[in-house]
């Protein structure tokens, strides 16, 4: 048939999977034959961002490695959701040790598997927000000096949710947590602090940054992908909305991280060895509004006591992603990316 | 059982925990109504045929097409597609070109010969039907399908009715409607041309029918009485379009204006025009906006040459000369009288001013009724009298040749549970699939593809088809513009968005269920269902 003359597939490659393409283009997900690494039965909150993106992630890592891979967990979250003693949700090899030492951890375990002799064997290490940036931070920036070979993942829901919505260095200014109350001239999070762990991640000159969020299940997969092409450190940094710490509704985990992108709030690019070399262009750009006043962490900015200047702050936080990324180039170089 | 050094306790899979239970609503599939479908007069499963042609199966589609309409090719070129108009897809970029691949189908069936499903069981009824228009072929071929006999009559030498004798052969070309009748008649069916019916009680009687179909159309041009001198020339369109479609056309002259402002205005104009007038002007009383022709015809005619007085009647025509009344539109948008009075140089008159049903064959019936000109019927097409049924013009409808289709399939319907001494029940209809349920992120971004157009200037001097239709290439591509609205088309969305993976697939064509075991109830697939064909409901709890 002439499908393979017309450039058009119905949903493209914005849905999960679509008939009309190859099976070579369709996603891991769209496949019944997936890993499913994380099982059906674990304990996370309805519309969880993290678990997914976790599914996503390791899946495409276990499709990129041909099913030779394991995973080495930090506390947080994903590893409480997902191991409440005897019950585990892991149908991968999986370990655990402690919330500050998931880097270092992997990084023996990759020296293990060289010391065995077994190359084909990848690591991969994963942690929230919180293990990645606050708690794991030290252990992580080893693992990249060193660049071990492992890829570490973060799963970014902008906060301590499991213990109860407290602040972490990933937490963006103005939001709501149980640390940083709305009282005061700046409620909420302060403006000017956090650490932007993609950015310092490149500053070790590792082969491999990349950010990705829950709503591009095509250019997240690519990414686990190539990065499982390179050996030394990685790190994916995956952008995974918190009904239960955000104050959204459970349905709008997906909208709400391509929101994130879209208002250019989270940055969608990839970078090898310290240097940006691809950014996911905004596609339907969007105020940052759209994506604040969905979320309760937001709500003190909105309604009659409002914060204008602060929405007009967190605006100005997004014009800058655009404009450092370049993420809403002009139309007609839109037009010829699509054509390619 | 030996354990590894200090582990005290066997390890079991999550999947002991049922997390539905915290379910407090659960999505549920569903299949809702396309708006295409929704507005199609013929009924036709538009969305169903769509999703056929996506992949490239065209002869799958124009199978499913031709469940309701077995006049595709046609319809693809004369239908004024009220699909198009409520397509969701105009809310993301332009409607789909559902008209365009329709004609596609149609052609593409013709060009390989593709052919109808053998004929039902023969039943033994007999049908008459009478008028072989649009609203009589399409009974036909259902009552075939049902396995009735049928006896198709009609007063003209050739079949077709108004897609024949009204619409000119720049629309609908000759060989096209010839291909799409005689399929229906290779299905097996008796005609009878060249035969008025003057008495529908006696033919009926006479030939043992066990229903009849009147599908007579509305053939008669309204005159209305404007003074004119002997030497001028008036006619009617309706008279001045079935003598050119016999190839035998009226001289009318160089200066050729019709008076009216429907569709058949426009094929009275544009075929003056195409018969050698170098002035064919349209004299219509109100604006263009009260114009009841539709648009696209209107945008074809004025870019033929064809112009318009607006807002003007005809007083009185009088050797060579027109007397126009200049008129203006009230309030209310009515147009009134103004007293000014202006001339136009004319040769004839052409007026296209509505047309009437010829109903005689049913004076000696006194059971069926007749309001406004037009045979009152039932939902199933029935009239009054049992066992006589009325659709197409010569029932309340829109006048179109589609309409005439949906009416003919109706009445098909009816006339079988009446013959078989049954009601006939329609099934229920899904709930709108409307605008504001779809997810529009996940579809390309694709402009519509337009169908070109034959150059102005080979149009006013042949009758070449003006529209021409898409290639193979252009087909498939409008057709994957299609939305699917309220119908699952395998996107795989709610199978990878789960967070939970409790949504089974079931492989291709069978779509998914959910394993409410393990469903928490979160709503993400419904949200990011691209079409709409999932929904919450409260559990029972």
């Amino acid at each position: 048939m002439s499908e393979q003359r017309v450039h058009f597939y119905q949903v493209g490659s914005f849905a999960v999977g679509n008939r009309l393409l190859s099976a070579d283009d369709r996603t891991v997900q769209s496949s019944p034959h997936r890993t499913n690494s994380i099982d059906s039965g674990h304990r996370a909150c309805q519309g969880c961002g993290e678990a997914l993106g976790a599914r996503y992630a390791l899946d495409a890592a276990m499709r990129a490695t041909n099913g030779q891979l394991l995973a080495v967990n930090a506390t947080g979250c994903l590893e409480v959701f997902s191991t409440p003693y005897p019950e585990t949700s892991w149908r991968i090899p999986w370990l655990h040790s402690l919330f500050g030492n998931a880097p270092a951890v992997a990084t023996g375990v990759a020296a293990a598997m060289r010391v065995k002799g077994r190359s084909d064997v990848r690591v991969v290490g994963q942690a929230g927000d919180g293990g990645t940036v606050d708690i794991g931070f030290g252990t992580l920036s080893g693992m990249f000096e060193r660049n071990d070979d492992v890829l570490f993942i973060c799963y970014d829901n902008e906060g301590y949710m499991n213990t109860g919505v407290q602040r972490s260095a990933a937490t963006p200014p103005a939001a709501r947590t149980a640390t940083t109350d709305v009282v005061g001239a700046e409620p909420g999070n302060v403006f000017g602090q956090g650490k932007d762990l993609p950015r310092i991640a490149m500053a070790h000159d590792i082969p491999y940054v990349a950010t990705a969020t829950v709503a591009d299940l095509h250019d997240l997969e690519q990414k686990v992908e190539r990065a499982m092409s390179f050996r030394g450190a990685r790190y994916l940094h995956v952008f995974v909305p918190c009904p239960l710490g955000w104050g959204s509704a459970s349905n709008e985990t997906i909208h709400l991280a391509r929101l994130a992108k879209e208002t250019g709030l989270f940055p969608v690019f990839e970078a090898e060895y310290g240097v940006v070399t691809n950014v996911s262009p905004i596609r339907r750009p969007a105020p940052v509004e759209e994506y604040l006043k969905l979320q309760r962490r937001y709500a003190h900015l909105f309604g009659p006591k409002g914060r204008p200047d602060i929405v007009a702050r967190l605006q100005g936080i997004a014009d800058a992603n655009i404009a450092r990324y370049g993420l809403l180039p002009e139309r007609d170089e839109l037009d010829s990316r699509e054509d390619d | 059982m030996e354990r590894p050094f200090a582990i005290t306790l066997d390890v079991g899979t999550s999947r002991a925990n049922h997390t539905g239970s915290w379910r407090v609503e659960r999505p549920v599939y569903v299949d809702r109504l396309p708006p295409c479908n929704n507005a199609c007069p013929a009924g036709e499963n538009i969305q169903g045929w769509l999703y056929e042609a996506e992949s490239g199966g065209y002869e799958a589609a124009w199978r499913k097409l031709v469940e309701n309409n077995p006049l595709p090719a046609i319809m693809g070129r004369v239908c004024f597609h009220p699909c198009e108009s409520a397509c969701n897809r105009a809310e993301v970029d332009e409607a789909v070109g559902i008209n365009a691949v329709e004609r596609f189908l149609g052609d593409t069936a013709i060009e390989h010969g593709w052919s109808f499903p053998e004929p039902g069981a023969d039943t033994g009824k007999r049908i008459l039907v009478v008028g072989a228009g649009p609203a009589g072929l399409s009974a036909t071929y259902h009552l075939r399908l049902m396995g009735h006999q049928v006896r198709l009559v009609d007063a003209s030498a050739k079949l077709g009715g108004m897609l024949r004798y009204g619409i000119p052969a720049y629309r609908l070309p000759r060989a096209i409607l010839d291909a799409e009748i005689a399929r229906i008649i290779d299905m097996g069916v008796e005609v009878v041309l060249n035969h008025t019916v003057h008495d529908i009680d006696v033919e009926r009687r006479e030939g043992e029918f066990d229903a009849v179909f009147l599908a007579v159309g509305a053939q008669l041009g309204k005159r209305v009485n404007i003074p004119a001198g002997d030497s001028s020339k008036v006619i009617d369109a309706v008279s001045f379009l079935h003598q050119v479609a016999d190839e035998d056309p009226p001289m009318l002259g160089r200066r050729v204006v019709v008076y009216g402002g429907g569709d058949t205005a426009l094929d009275a104009a544009r075929t003056a025009r195409r018969l050698g007038a170098t002035d064919a002007v349209i004299v219509y009383r109100r604006n263009r906006d009260k114009m009841p022709a539709h648009a696209e015809e209107v945008e074809q005619a004025l870019g033929e040459g064809v112009t318009v007085r607006w807002l003007s009647t005809v007083d009185r025509f009088e050797s060579e000369r027109l007397v126009l009344e200049k008129m203006r539109l009230n309030a209310d948008g009515f147009p009134e009288a103004t007293g000014e009075y202006e001339e136009l140089d004319a040769d004839s008159l052409v007026l296209a001013l509505g047309q009437d049903t010829d109903l005689s064959l049913l004076e000696g019936n006194a059971n069926v009724e007749v309001n406004d000109g037009v045979v009152q019927v039932t939902p199933t097409m029935m009239t009054n009298e049992g066992g006589v049924f009325a659709g197409g013009d010569a029932a309340p409808s829109d006048r179109t040749a589609t309409v005439a289709v949906g009416h003919g399939k109706r009445a098909a319907r009816g006339i079988d549970a009446y013959v078989r001494g049954e009601e006939f029940a329609s099934g229920d209809r899904h709930e709108l699939a409307t605008a504001d349920r779809l997810n529009t992120w996940y579809y390309a971004d694709a402009p519509r593809t337009e169908r070109p157009e034959l150059e102005r200037i080979r149009r006013q001097t042949n009758f070449e088809e003006v529209i021409g239709g898409l290639t193979e290439e252009n087909a498939l591509f409008e057709a994957r513009r299609c939305l699917s609205c309220g119908n699952c088309f395998e996107c795989d969305n709610c199978f990878g968005v789960c967070p939970d993976n409790a949504v089974v697939k079931l492989g291709a064509g069978h779509r998914y269920e959910f394993n409410y075991d393990f469903c928490k109830g979160c709503g993400i697939c419904v949200r990011e269902c691209p079409c709409g064909a999932i929904e919450m409901v409260p559990e029972r709890i």
